[in-house]
């Protein structure tokens, strides 16, 4: 009976890690879609008087004692002869005022869900060295950062898909062809090669471009070891009852394949894919870093943790590590998931 | 960054970590210095290098660190004083000049000895010219042999004095020797016989076959972390050096260097960047050091655009954009359209100045009737409107035919300098209606297209300056110069403004009197500024810091800005 409550809790707990990993990715993800609403400014409006301005504060008691339900804010101004040092101006408070209009420009929102009137600003999560709203390029970037992953992930998986079931599917010499091609894919040095490949690419790659490149890239790049594991997947089915009993019944090849092959290797599959996408997510920010991502001033996360890099950076301004804190739980969320993937697969639900 | 192309642009220029210039002011963030009773014996300091050696060979060496090393092994005939950029007498204690300017006649001290304890005489200073003239070992410095296309003549007249013949008097004069370390003949001359000297001195040599003139000499390296020089006892000037052990830690980044100068680790730090800077400003009283910011210095941020001849190459688009880059008023619009003063508070935090000319403030060659740096974007409108350019309704930038004005600029990847430039200047461009792109690559990439392909349309580079002197800009001024970026190759006869520059400046550096000197190089930099080939931007200040009680220690605006006097260093009673 306790075991039957602690394998009940067990369960219990692992929904609710499940429903807490897929709510925060939906979260994110849809954050990314209405970035244009949600986002306070554009992703590329410098205000080089606030470079490096820490996150607003949000009031609601004014210097009277009086308790106001609209929150309000202050200026930050910096103090003079000390760069990055912000005092409160209280001469005047901005009321924070919701679904305001937006100014025409790059990113083509009408409507914003908060804003301040001018020349207060409203930085929720602080400002980056330009002066940039670090919210507004968090949800911006992660439209590069998060759909660059789930797109090259899925890229590289459909390929291992395709390549893996061919390969054990057939045999034979395309066997031995596309498994040592994956071989020398695992084994090449990516990175000094992505360096290569963008050397020679045209100089001026729209942000459009560079995004579906690197989406490209990684997916092109990917697809040896999901390839290898489904083919295992594949040459196991391959030999089962089942299958040599409907090609005795005249099944052709490609029935076989979709009817009773294939889904034998979608589990691994998509383990994979909930494996790779936090793996791809992390390789853009990579690529980014190293200055092969999407160009300035469109902000990927890679490129807002670039700034990191600087020992000052890390150790002032701690909101600049919000990158990092969301990736952490993109990462943890996706391998949430891929965990519980696997599990309903050992238990024969996928 | 730019390892290659600070070092490019030295070499090309010329004189190899020389003079500096101005008067820094030092002043001390913290640990008050207790009353000095002048310089004693003793102690050791410990620097930082940027990466390791990649040799002992003062022929060969061409990276920051290499250099930094030899030089604090090594002597000159004659040194450069950093402070007042007066020629002071070193190797030799005097020379004559005669022939008008032709020949040069230096005569040695007395009783010079090598740190092995062997004499040096006027044979080793013949022998050492003879090396950095000889065009098999092909030593970076030998360009600045070569006066009036003709390499100098070096002769030995008696065991302490040596003549130098030079086709054609030579504007920098006897400046010119502060480059050459001398080398012993006894230990090189059967690896010169032997074809193999440009090899010798590797970093695994052992120290006992190495021996130079400097302060200090070799006495271990730990490859990967440390090396350590000893005093020289045989060196040449009284009671000198001070300390008796000089120790080069090799820490590769900037941010790394500070923190392990913060921590006590490093006794100096060079090139601070302006936030370390500040950030060790902080906390100077309490932990023991001192920080200078001794002014703006020599380095260049400029941009320039691709005026290449492009010959057969098939770059159509970048053809046709060229015809904006070409035109005087287009440099002009996008000069006047930067806002230097955001470059200097956003990505130097005010430690830097904004530039008008390629001279910086820190040298006093800079052309003072120059105006300062204005942004206006109303006058780059007003330029462009005037050049035919117009602007649609949504305020794109579109030339006389039709087309949307826009390119990329090319910076290298992960610059924590030039990065954030091209960011503020794709903003300021794009506010007079210019697309710009912003392509980071790596460095061999950027110098790919800037040397070879010339498939780029603008870039943002930064230059070290090499000495006080306008030679430097040699190489960078010249229509044929090789780094003369924004037009490596001509369709036809340079424009006459070029070939204006080109007269003045070969007429310069044969030009003996200063103040004649100074009058052509003047009208340089107004064509420069008047032309905008480069668009100069901004210069940023030499940050540096030392422990407390460091005596005598004198921050130069160039580099070494530390350790060009690391003989006179000592420190005070603790």
């Amino acid at each position: 009976m306790i075991r039957g409550v602690i394998t009940r809790g067990v369960i219990t707990s692992r929904r609710v890690s499940l429903a807490l990993a897929a709510g925060f990715l939906a979260l994110l993800y849809l954050g990314a879609l209405g970035a244009g609403f949600l986002a306070p400014y554009g992703f590329d409006e410098q205000d080089r008087e606030h470079t490096y301005a820490p996150p607003v504060r949000l009031r609601f008691r004014d210097g009277g004692g009086r308790l106001h339900l609209r929150p309000f804010l202050y200026i930050g101004v910096e103090k003079p002869g000390a760069p990055g040092v912000y005092e409160e101006d209280r001469a005047r408070a901005f009321p924070v005022r919701f679904l305001v209009p937006a100014p025409p420009g790059r990113t083509g929102a009408r409507v914003r869900l908060f804003g301040v009137e001018e020349p207060a600003r409203i930085f929720l999560l602080g400002t980056d060295r330009f002066g940039r709203d670090q919210l507004s390029r968090l949800l911006y970037g992660a439209r590069i950062s998060l759909f660059s992953g789930l797109l090259a992930a899925g890229l590289a998986v459909a390929l291992g898909l395709l390549a893996g079931a061919v390969a054990g599917f057939r045999g034979g010499w395309l066997d031995q062809v596309l498994m040592r091609t994956s071989e020398l894919f695992l084994a090449l040095p990516w990175l000094y090669l992505l360096l290569a490949v963008r050397a020679v690419l045209p100089l001026d790659l729209a942000p459009s471009g560079s995004f579906l490149l690197l989406v490209a890239v990684l997916g092109a790049v990917g697809w040896a070891r999901p390839a290898r594991l489904v083919r295992g997947a594949v040459l196991s089915a391959r030999g089962r009852d089942y299958v040599l009993a409907a090609q005795g019944f005249g099944g052709s090849d490609g029935y076989v394949l979709r009817r009773h092959v294939l889904p034998q290797a979608v589990g691994v599959a998509l383990t994979q894919l909930a494996l790779l996408v936090p793996q791809y997510v992390l390789a853009e920010v990579a690529m980014s870093f190293l200055g092969l991502g999407v160009a300035e001033p469109v902000p990927s996360w890679g490129t807002m943790l670039a700034e990191l890099e600087r020992y000052d950076v890390l150790i002032s301004y701690q909101w600049m590590l919000w990158p990092a804190v969301l990736l952490t739980g993109v990462v943890l969320s996706y391998h949430t998931l891929a965990e519980h993937i696997r599990e309903r697969l050992q238990a024969g639900e996928v | 960054m730019s390892g290659i192309l600070r070092r490019n642009l030295l070499l090309a220029a010329g004189l190899l970590a020389l003079a500096g210039c101005g008067s820094p002011a030092t002043q001390p963030a913290g640990g008050a210095a207790k009353a000095d009773d002048g310089p004693r014996r003793g102690g050791r300091v410990v620097a930082a290098l940027g990466s390791e050696p990649r040799t002992f060979n003062p022929v060969t060496a061409a990276d920051g660190a290499s250099l930094s090393v030899i030089q604090a092994m090594t002597a000159n005939l004659v040194h450069i004083d950093r402070q007042d950029q007066e020629a002071k007498p070193a190797l030799a204690e005097r020379w004559t000049v005669d022939d008008g300017g032709r020949r040069y006649t230096l005569v040695l001290r007395p009783a010079l000895r090598f740190s092995d304890g062997h004499p040096a005489t006027a044979d080793d200073v013949v022998f050492s010219f003879q090396v950095y003239l000889d065009e098999k070992i092909d030593s970076p410095q030998r360009d600045l042999l070569i006066v009036g296309g003709q390499p100098i003549q070096v002769r030995r007249i008696d065991d302490r004095t040596v003549e130098f013949r030079l086709a054609e008097p030579y504007g920098v004069a006897e400046r010119l020797f502060d480059g050459f370390a001398i080398l012993p003949r006894h230990l090189l001359e059967a690896a010169y016989k032997a074809g193999t000297l440009a090899d010798a001195w590797g970093t695994d040599t052992p120290p006992a076959k190495m021996a130079g003139l400097g302060p200090f000499r070799l006495r271990e390296r730990r490859a990967g972390e440390r090396l350590v020089l000893e005093r020289n006892p045989f060196y040449w000037k009284k009671d000198k050096p001070y300390l008796d052990e000089l120790v080069f830690l090799t820490v590769p980044n900037a941010d790394a260097q500070a923190v392990r100068f913060q921590a006590g680790e490093l006794d100096v730090v060079d090139r601070l960047s302006a936030e370390s800077f500040d950030r060790l400003s902080r906390g100077g009283a309490r932990r023991g050091y001192q920080l200078t910011d001794a002014g703006p210095g020599l380095d260049l941020n400029f941009l320039f655009f691709n005026q290449n001849d492009l010959g057969n190459r098939r770059l159509p688009e970048l053809r046709r954009r060229q015809g904006w880059f070409r035109q005087t008023a287009f440099r002009q619009a996008v000069s006047a359209a930067i806002d230097r003063g955001s470059l200097v508070h956003v990505v130097y935090r005010g430690r830097a100045t904004p530039l008008n000319s390629h001279e910086t403030p820190g040298s006093h060659w800079l052309n003072k009737t120059l105006p300062p740096p204005r942004y206006a974007p109303d006058e780059a409108r007003r330029l462009l409107r005037q050049a035919g350019f117009s602007w649609d309704a949504a305020g794109a930038l579109h030339d006389p035919a039709g087309e949307r004005v826009g390119f990329t600029l090319l910076v290298v990847a992960g610059n924590t300098e030039r990065g954030p430039m091209a960011t503020l200047i794709q903003e300021d461009l794009r506010k007079i209606g210019m697309d710009v792109r912003i392509a980071a690559l790596e460095l061999q990439a950027v110098l790919d297209r800037l040397f070879t392909s010339y498939d780029y349309d603008a870039c943002v580079l930064g230059l070290d300056g090499g000495d006080a002197d306008p030679n430097p800009s040699m190489s960078i001024l010249l229509s044929d110069g090789s780094h003369h970026f924004w037009g490596l190759t001509h369709g036809g006869p340079p424009a006459p403004w070029e070939a204006e520059i080109d007269r003045l400046m070969k007429t310069q550096i044969a030009e003996r009197d200063p103040a004649q000197r100074r009058r052509l190089y003047d009208r340089v930099q107004e064509i420069v500024m008047e032309q905008r080939p480069l668009i100069a931007l901004v210069t940023p200040n030499v940050l540096v810091g030392a422990k407390a009680g460091l005596g005598n220690l004198r921050p130069a605006v160039l580099d070494d800005h530390l350790l060009w006097n690391v003989e006179e260093l000592y420190w005070r009673q603790r």
